[in-house]
């Protein structure tokens, strides 16, 4: 039919649309990532020091984003505040993809019984929210980082489970599968030769907003309390600290807010930008 | 006075490296009461030229020329005003019946929902019509399976949903857009048989677009031959499919399996495939694929009327009738 | 479709039961002596032995397990330790904060995300569409309780237009009491008012691209008709899917605001229960929200069912 012609057209439009989203996801990405990195090395000042005289200044010269209720310099504890959230984040998201990738692979090789458990946990897991399973270990255990952490392993692990068995399940269908299985490879074998790697542009894809959901809600757990305890700066806490100064010095609640919101837009802008690029079948999906 | 009259058509939309025209030039009349075939393979133009006539073009198309239906310019016509003409005097029958289908309504509902519209009937009213129409089309017990939904039903079945559909308003003109090419072979003459019954009962007239020449057998009044947006040849059709002018066309009835018509000529499929129509090659557009191409056919063929009624658009139109 | 009923209804079942274990094990397996927790590492040892015995630790874990349940089934959920009233009416009393928090940010995410969604979907790569788009990630990129700060200082500190925190109660009318809701309500939905924007755009042009919506105005409706008539609801079905876990990112998301905002609800009943190791009051409340949560999404399925026949 002539529609061969009409629909080349909508993706010669998209790709002006498709660029941006990389170009300004990755620039931002990067400033947020290296302004971290460098307060491995370097901060204004150190974020443990009070200068209580110029305690709850706005911005200037000598504190570029002004001071807290300790005197302490904004600037150097958003940057450092950023190692926990970022950290947090990285190492959460990491073991969700690598274990929920094996899960979903291993649930795609075997079927039967094995898949139908390992999706309905996913989507017992799915309806649990994040948050709400911090709660209940950080009541359990007490707050700390790995409650963070583990909070978004569970949820990550059904999200990474559920996509590679579901893209995994396309790929045992092609003849190239029938083909290695009919030379005696084993189903790991295949599973991690043939299916793994062509699976792996949507998982890239979701690891990027995972990431990005991720900064969320360790940024939600660090306000409530329940990730990094102090003195150790995070974003989260920075706005909790900031929530009795909201008379004398609201500048405190805007600046850590802006750093977890540049930092979410700038993956969440990544991942639809990679998806455009690696996944086009999902470009309008979520 | 023609039913539906198609002049000089032009369908096409501005691409990256300037105009695409995806249909060229197109002319077509139809009377009351005639089937007429528009013939051609993927790409040629023809669905885009039925989609013109209803107006269900995406907006981005830049559409030149009149499509007078009953005396009425339908391209100068509001979008209001053309929805009151949609499914009432002039209806269309699709390719896909599953997709074409709500999956989400009743077949009852969607046969009755013209009749609402158009006729005004009340729910009760536009249910027993939709029944009887159901019935019309041949669906065993009507009045049950009216509530069925779409996935209930095997293809046939849905595709005599889709007729029951456009007949709904007692339409005067129906466009049939390849509406057996997601059938079985006996099933596509079943429905083929049924539309042609209904379009000689209603005293309507319908365009039949296929790129199975076999369909039109004892099916079509006059034949329309299309190829890369153009028509390339227009006649009755025993004019047509006896004395075949265009090299296209007599390529098209080679490559069919009974070869041509008792010939005992070879099955011949056609070399190449249509040319995308933004490298079209200069003047005619078949001569790429052309056997009997010349260093003449880079000029643009006018069709040559080769007896009344009979045209085809080919320069060397002298030599190849003889 | 009666087997389709039953098929969720014993799914619903089952998740719950998992779930109670799950909160069992966590809140009473995991952290080891429950007594020692309560009173904290400083209490004597009598002490705790007496709480132990008070609150049944010393029985077998299946037994406590069982316990636990069949109080549940009754309305029983066991007293406070620190507020030493039934931790029953204490929800019950909190849930009327937590229940219209989480419905009226729901709701007004549904009505700006069917707008804006919609509207995104007809003028798809136009320049409202580009607009809309990117008020939809800066929504998803603010956390609901950054914004609920931002909203404090703009509309409490600087102009005044709100209280900052608090809530007079239900008996002071309601007037009064849903204006000190509005905020938060603003604060909790804009996130998810981005996440469903995108959804519902994504879903009606899909189907707007469907055959059937063609048919439809073949039949003689108007653009608007066919979206209507034909497009929306199927455009609802993988939207109606995302409300499931829309509820449960509400309620958790309230939890969260209701912090921000001071409010007495069901979030800041599990904080101060945390902070004071309530751990009767903690497990209770996680299995009411578990309980909501699941429920939810079982009337989803149930919703799904209704609208999409092929799954009957």
């Amino acid at each position: 039919m002539p529609n061969t012609q009409i629909s080349s057209q909508p993706k010669v439009r998209r790709l002006p649309s498709l660029r941006p989203n990389l170009i300004i996801g990755g620039l931002l990405a990067t400033i947020v990532v290296s302004a971290v990195a460098l307060s491995l090395v370097w901060t204004p000042y150190a974020p443990s020091e009070m200068h209580i005289a110029d305690r709850l200044q706005g911005p200037s010269a000598d504190y570029l984003l002004g001071t807290d209720h300790f005197g302490r310099d904004i600037l150097s504890m958003v940057m450092i505040g950023g190692q926990n959230t970022l950290f947090a984040s990285f190492v959460a998201v990491a073991i969700g993809v690598t274990v929920g990738t094996a899960i979903g692979l291993t649930a795609s090789a075997f079927r039967g019984w094995v898949e139908e458990l390992v999706m309905r946990g996913c989507d017992f897991l799915l309806a649990f929210p994040t948050i709400l399973a911090a709660i209940m270990i950080s009541a359990a255990t007490g707050p700390g980082i790995h409650i963070a952490i583990t909070a978004i392993v569970v949820y990550n692990i059904p999200v990474f489970a559920r996509l590679t068995r579901g893209a995994a399940n396309a790929i045992w269908a092609r003849d190239y599968i029938a083909a290695a299985r009919i030379a005696g490879k084993g189903r790991a074998l295949i599973s991690v030769r043939h299916v793994l790697p062509n699976v792996m542009n949507p998982i890239i894809v979701q690891t990027t907003i995972s990431f990005s959901s991720a900064i969320l809600a360790e940024a939600a757990l660090s306000y409530l309390g329940l990730s990094v305890q102090p003195p150790a700066p995070s974003w989260g806490r920075m706005l909790n600290e900031a929530q009795p100064y909201l008379y004398q010095a609201p500048f405190l609640a805007v600046y850590p807010g802006i750093a977890i919101a540049i930092s979410v837009f700038s993956f969440n802008l990544l991942g639809d930008g990679l998806r455009d690029l690696l996944d086009p079948k999902m470009s309008r999906a979520r | 006075m023609a039913l539906l009259d198609i002049r000089n058509l032009t369908v096409g939309f501005d691409g990256p490296a300037g105009r695409v025209d995806l249909v060229r030039n197109v002319n077509l009349q139809i009377r009351r009461g005639e089937i007429l075939g528009l013939l051609g393979e993927s790409g040629s133009g023809k669905s885009l030229t039925a989609m013109a006539v209803l107006g269900l073009l995406p907006s981005r198309m830049k559409i030149s020329g009149e499509i007078l239906f009953q005396g009425t310019d339908l391209l100068g016509l509001s979008e209001a005003k053309l929805c009151k003409w949609r499914g009432n005097k002039l209806a269309m029958v699709f390719q896909e019946p599953l997709t074409a289908l709500n999956p989400a309504h009743t077949i009852g509902r969607q046969v009755a929902e013209p009749l609402r519209l158009h006729k005004r009937l009340s729910r009760r009213q536009a249910h027993a019509a939709a029944v009887d129409l159901l019935a019309r089309v041949g669906l065993p017990r009507p009045a049950e399976r009216a509530g069925d939904f779409p996935h209930q039903l095997s293809g046939g079945q849905r595709q005599r949903v889709v007729i029951a559909i456009a007949l709904a308003c007692d339409p005067s003109l129906i466009i049939a857009d390849e509406p057996t090419t997601a059938l079985d072979t006996l099933v596509q003459r079943q429905i083929i048989e049924l539309l042609v019954r209904l379009v000689e009962d209603m005293d309507a007239a319908m365009v039949l677009i296929t790129h199975d020449v076999g369909l039109l057998a004892e099916t079509a009044d006059r034949v329309r031959v299309m190829y890369s947006g153009s028509i390339v040849e227009s006649g009755p059709y025993d004019r047509v499919f006896e004395g075949p002018a265009h090299p296209y066309t007599r390529m098209l009835l080679q490559a069919l399996p009974q070869g041509a018509a008792g010939t005992g000529a070879p099955l011949r499929p056609i070399p190449g495939r249509v040319p995308p129509p933004d490298c079209r090659p200069t003047g005619c557009s078949f001569r790429d694929r052309c056997p009997q191409a010349q260093a003449d056919c880079e000029r643009t063929p006018v069709p040559v009327e080769l007896e009344p009624g009979h045209e085809a658009a080919c320069l060397l139109l002298p030599q190849v009738v003889r | 479709m009666i087997a389709a009923i039953a098929k969720r209804i014993l799914i619903w079942a089952v998740t719950i039961v998992v779930a109670t274990l799950l909160i069992f094990l966590v809140l009473e397996i995991l952290p080891g002596d429950i007594a020692q927790v309560l009173l904290g590492q400083e209490a004597r040892p009598d002490t705790v032995a007496a709480l132990r015995e008070s609150l049944g630790l010393n029985l077998p874990a299946h037994v406590r397990y069982f316990d636990w349940i069949g109080g549940l089934v009754v309305g029983d959920m066991g007293t406070s330790y620190t507020y030493n009233v039934p931790v029953g009416t204490l929800i019950a009393e909190r849930l009327s904060i937590t229940i219209p928090l989480t419905l009226a940010s729901i709701a007004a995410s549904i009505v700006i995300a069917l707008v804006l969604g919609i509207y995104s979907a007809v003028h798809h790569n136009r320049i409202g569409d580009y607009a809309v788009m990117a008020l939809s990630q800066a929504g998803i990129a603010v956390p609901g309780f950054w914004l609920g700060l931002l909203l404090i200082v703009l509309f409490s500190v600087n102009l005044g237009w709100f209280p900052a925190s608090g809530f007079p109660g239900w008996h002071s009318g309601m007037a009064e009491a849903s204006y000190a809701l509005v905020l938060p309500v603003v604060a909790l939905s804009a996130a998810q008012a981005g996440v469903l924007t995108r959804v519902i755009r994504s879903s009606v042009l899909d189907v707007l691209s469907e055959d059937f919506v063609r048919t439809a105005k073949a039949k003689g409706l108007s653009g608007l008709g066919a979206l209507y008539r034909h497009a929306l609801r199927n455009a609802m079905i993988p939207v109606v899917t995302i409300m499931g876990l829309q509820f449960a990112h509400g309620l958790v998301g309230a939890i969260v605001i209701e912090n921000v905002f001071s409010l007495p609800g069901l979030g800041s009943l599990l904080f101060q229960a945390i902070n004071q190791r309530d751990l009767i009051v903690v497990k209770n409340v996680v299995v009411v929200l578990a309980i909501l949560i699941i429920s939810i999404n079982f009337l989803i399925d149930l919703l799904y069912l209704a609208i999409d026949p092929r799954l009957r």
